[in-house]
């Protein structure tokens, strides 16, 4: 128990939750800077206090990394920022990150005992405050390093599953190297997920703080091009290698004037943005359209990010055409209300069936038909079934579709003998070995578009499997010299 | 780890050598060990000169893996292209990512035929030397506005059964655009059994609509708006034989009888205006630079 709380349970549920400050509605539709400003040191302490500290601590559980969310709590409560910080760091090396863009409501949110009755204690805020703090007042200190061992592995992709198997392996004292295919480092955090979510400022220290720990970064470099995995063993010398390439291939619904100006895939529109920052065009060279009338198509994060994106870029109508219900969105809560709260209008139960232009190719509308929901589908969800004669046009400059990704095929097209999966993914069994030894894979690119934190989830796993499996092959390197001598 | 310690990936890449060609055609040797090792005939590059640059794909014209440099040979006609003019022996860009794009197919046809629409040429030149190299005879077409942006001609015609320049405006070679001499070699008692063509998109459109007739097997490079170059974005969406690829991984090349050439060229031409305004500001550049003395 924290020292500092002495209240009964009863009294810390009569404290209401503590919300994030933020930006402006009516403001931060226009800018790129952060919405949400995060809770201050006193929230975060009144917030802290909520916690009933329970003794079989189920938010642990409920995070995909594991994070021992009872005792940084605790230090928070005692004012003990930098321990709570170093606390989550053991099971988490990007607090700040995952404090920002994590679930939370879907994790550890989701089982914390407070929410039975009462708003579950804000733990992702908690995560952000004490991770803000830290970098505020300068108190991070890298974890110790052990001594260096001869191995070293390679880390394809600075995604979030990248910079996570990374830090693990490096704190294992293993030599690593990381490839980037583009020039900047941090995969999705750096070309899907805008500023106003995810300060690049926060990303860079992230980054830094894993440069830190002696991770070598390539950038420039497209694995299954630049070098083929194979190249990585036998020229680099690598004893293992660990896949992290994501989901980076855009997917189109197949409808007819998809080829026109003004669609965009998400992944292109948001890498405009957020890689290239087309936002300041001309200062940057890279160049955007954004009409007045925007329609982004699904109803994921990606889909929020581009429709409130678009938004900040001047649309003055940003439509979000959702084939399903509100209920189904896959984004987070927090997404879809920011979105609404900045002015975006939500076309649910809609399917867009055809993309309109002008003779030249310029869009001009999107043809869509109104749905209603069925029976169950194999997701569970309601399947939403077309209802006829309901067609209309939706009139807009511009389309950008965000109906998911799948992996991006050049490795398992340069690296013989690696399995794939059946939409693109490369084939791991529970502990993320693929069908080639010494090659582990995770995030995205094994699972097919998911989140940040389970990606995070995967690099960890896969750090520890990597270990297991270096540490097998010294024991048998070591047993063949016995008995030899 | 790095097996090849002069490369730094990423890290550097010096201008080693530049060469003018023609007053907007300009060659350059960039150091890119990574990319130089690993080339081949029509891979390409994304280059971005510098932290507010943008990413745009440059056809790889040659590389040397001793000296761990590539040659890309480049027209200034948009803002970083002209940027990259302004740079001298010895500066640097950001970063070069590559090699980029499916390889050229090489193969055996027989009596082929090169085409290279003006500095499409320098793209040219590598296939044109690979399928000599293979055993085809080349014969090359030049094209061009006129005589200044005719390149490579020494180059292509030494590896060429026979070398024809054709100029719109008839200051150099035939007076006429490539597919007038493409349709006397398409009827000679040899014919063709390949074309590839590399130029402009109205160029390698009229090519690829001549050679339908003859029925002969046309492969054009197709150039389309790019941003990462590694399909991750799908900007470079064209459709060939009714069906969506990226040229950045499905191509960059592709059967020209197969492509939906004005589709592309009406997507090539979704950012004219913003371009506009790029390029004035970077020529508001190069008159202060040339004001300042500059004796380019």
């Amino acid at each position: 128990m924290s020292v500092s709380n002495t209240m009964k349970p009863s009294e810390r549920m009569k404290i209401p939750r503590q919300n994030s400050i933020e930006q402006n509605p009516v403001e931060r539709s226009r800018n790129f800077q952060e919405v949400s400003l995060g809770l201050d040191e006193a929230r975060a302490l009144v917030e802290s206090t909520r916690c009933l500290e329970c003794k079989n601590p189920v938010c642990i559980e409920g995070c995909p990394v594991g994070i021992d969310i009872r005792t940084f709590i605790q230090l928070v409560m005692d004012r003990n920022y930098a321990g709570a910080v170093k606390k989550i760091r053991e099971a988490n090396y990007l607090p700040a990150i995952c404090g920002r863009v994590c679930p939370q409501e879907s994790q550890c949110e989701a089982v914390c005992t407070m929410g039975k009755k009462h708003p579950s204690v804000a733990i992702g805020k908690l995560e952000r405050f004490v991770a803000d703090y830290e970098s505020q007042h300068d108190l991070f200190t890298p974890p110790e390093v052990p001594e260096r061992s001869e191995e070293s592995v390679a880390i394809v992709g600075s995604g979030p599953a990248g910079l996570t198997c990374a830090a693990e392996l490096a704190k294992m004292g293993y030599g690593v190297t990381m490839f980037e295919a583009l020039h900047a480092v941090g995969g999705v955090l750096r070309y899907g997920i805008p500023e106003f979510r995810l300060p690049r400022t926060i990303l860079d220290q992230e980054v830094e703080r894993i440069k830190a720990l002696g991770v070598e970064i390539y950038t420039n470099f497209l694995i299954g091009r630049t070098a083929t995995i194979d190249e990585l063993f036998n020229e680099w010398k690598f004893s293992a290698v660990f896949l992290g390439t994501g989901a980076g291939t855009p997917t189109f619904m197949g409808i007819p004037g998809e080829n026109m100006s003004g669609v965009y895939s998400a992944n292109e529109f948001l890498t405009r943005v957020n890689l290239m920052k087309a936002y300041k065009f001309p200062d940057f060279d890279t160049p955007i359209k954004v009409g007045k009338r925007v329609a982004v198509i699904g109803g994921g994060n990606t889909a929020m990010d581009a429709v409130r994106t678009s938004r900040r870029l001047g649309a003055e109508k940003a439509y979000l055409v959702y084939r399903r219900s509100k209920e189904e969105m896959p984004a987070r809560v927090e997404e879809v209300h920011h979105a609404e709260e900045e002015g975006v209008e939500f076309l649910l139960l809609t399917n867009p069936t055809r993309i309109l232009g002008t003779a030249t190719k310029w869009v001009t509308g999107l043809e869509c038909q109104k749905m209603e929901l069925g029976e169950p589908d194999e997701s569970g969800r309601r399947r939403p079934v077309p209802i006829k004669g309901s067609e209309f046009v939706l009139e807009v400059e511009t389309v950008i579709e965000a109906i998911g990704q799948k992996p991006n095929p050049i490795i398992q097209a340069t690296t013989p003998g690696l399995d794939v999966g059946k939409r693109g993914t490369v084939v791991t069994n529970d502990d993320l070995c693929t069908s080639r030894e010494g090659i582990f894979a995770g995030g995205d690119l094994a699972r097919g578009g998911a989140t940040v934190i389970l990606a995070m989830r995967d690099g960890k796993k896969a750090a520890q499997s990597i270990h297991q499996y270096l540490c097998n092959k010294r024991e048998k390197k070591e047993e063949l010299k016995a008995e030899a001598v | 780890m790095n097996p090849h310690p002069t490369a730094s990936g990423g890290r550097m890449h010096t201008i080693k050598e530049k060469e003018i060609l023609s007053p907007t055609i300009t060659r350059y040797v960039i150091e890119a060990p990574f990319v130089a090792r690993k080339r081949l005939p029509g891979n390409f590059v994304i280059i971005r000169l510098d932290e507010t640059g943008e990413r745009i794909p440059l056809t790889i014209v040659d590389s040397n893996i001793e000296h761990g440099t590539i040659t890309l040979i480049v027209q200034a006609i948009g803002k970083t292209t002209r940027a990259l003019a302004m740079k001298n022996v010895g500066d640097t860009i950001a970063d070069v990512a590559g090699p980029l794009g499916n390889p050229t197919p090489i193969e055996f046809h027989g009596p082929v035929a090169c085409i290279g629409g003006g500095v499409g040429t320098a793209e040219l030149l590598p296939i044109a030397k690979a399928l000599q190299k293979a055993g085809n005879t080349i014969y090359t077409i030049i094209g061009a506005r006129s005589k200044d942006l005719i390149i490579l001609e020494k180059e292509m015609g030494s590896i060429s059964r026979a070398l024809y320049i054709t100029t719109d405006d008839g200051s150099y070679g035939r007076k006429g655009i490539v597919t007038d001499q493409l349709r006397d070699l398409l009827k000679s008692p040899n014919g063709l059994a390949a074309v590839y063509a590399i130029g402009p998109l109205p160029m390698m459109k009229a090519v690829s609509n001549l050679t339908k007739e003859f029925g002969v097997k046309t492969l054009v490079s197709l150039n389309a708006i790019m941003v990462d170059g590694t399909g991750m974005c799908g900007g470079c969406r064209v459709t060939v034989d009714g069906k969506m690829k990226f040229a950045c991984v499905d191509g960059p090349e592709f059967d020209g009888h197969s492509v939906d050439f004005d589709e592309i060229i009406m997507r090539n031409r979704t950012y004219t205006d913003l371009e506009r305004i790029s390029n004035e500001r970077c020529q508001a550049h190069e008159t202060v630079h040339a004001e300042g003395g500059s004796s380019r």
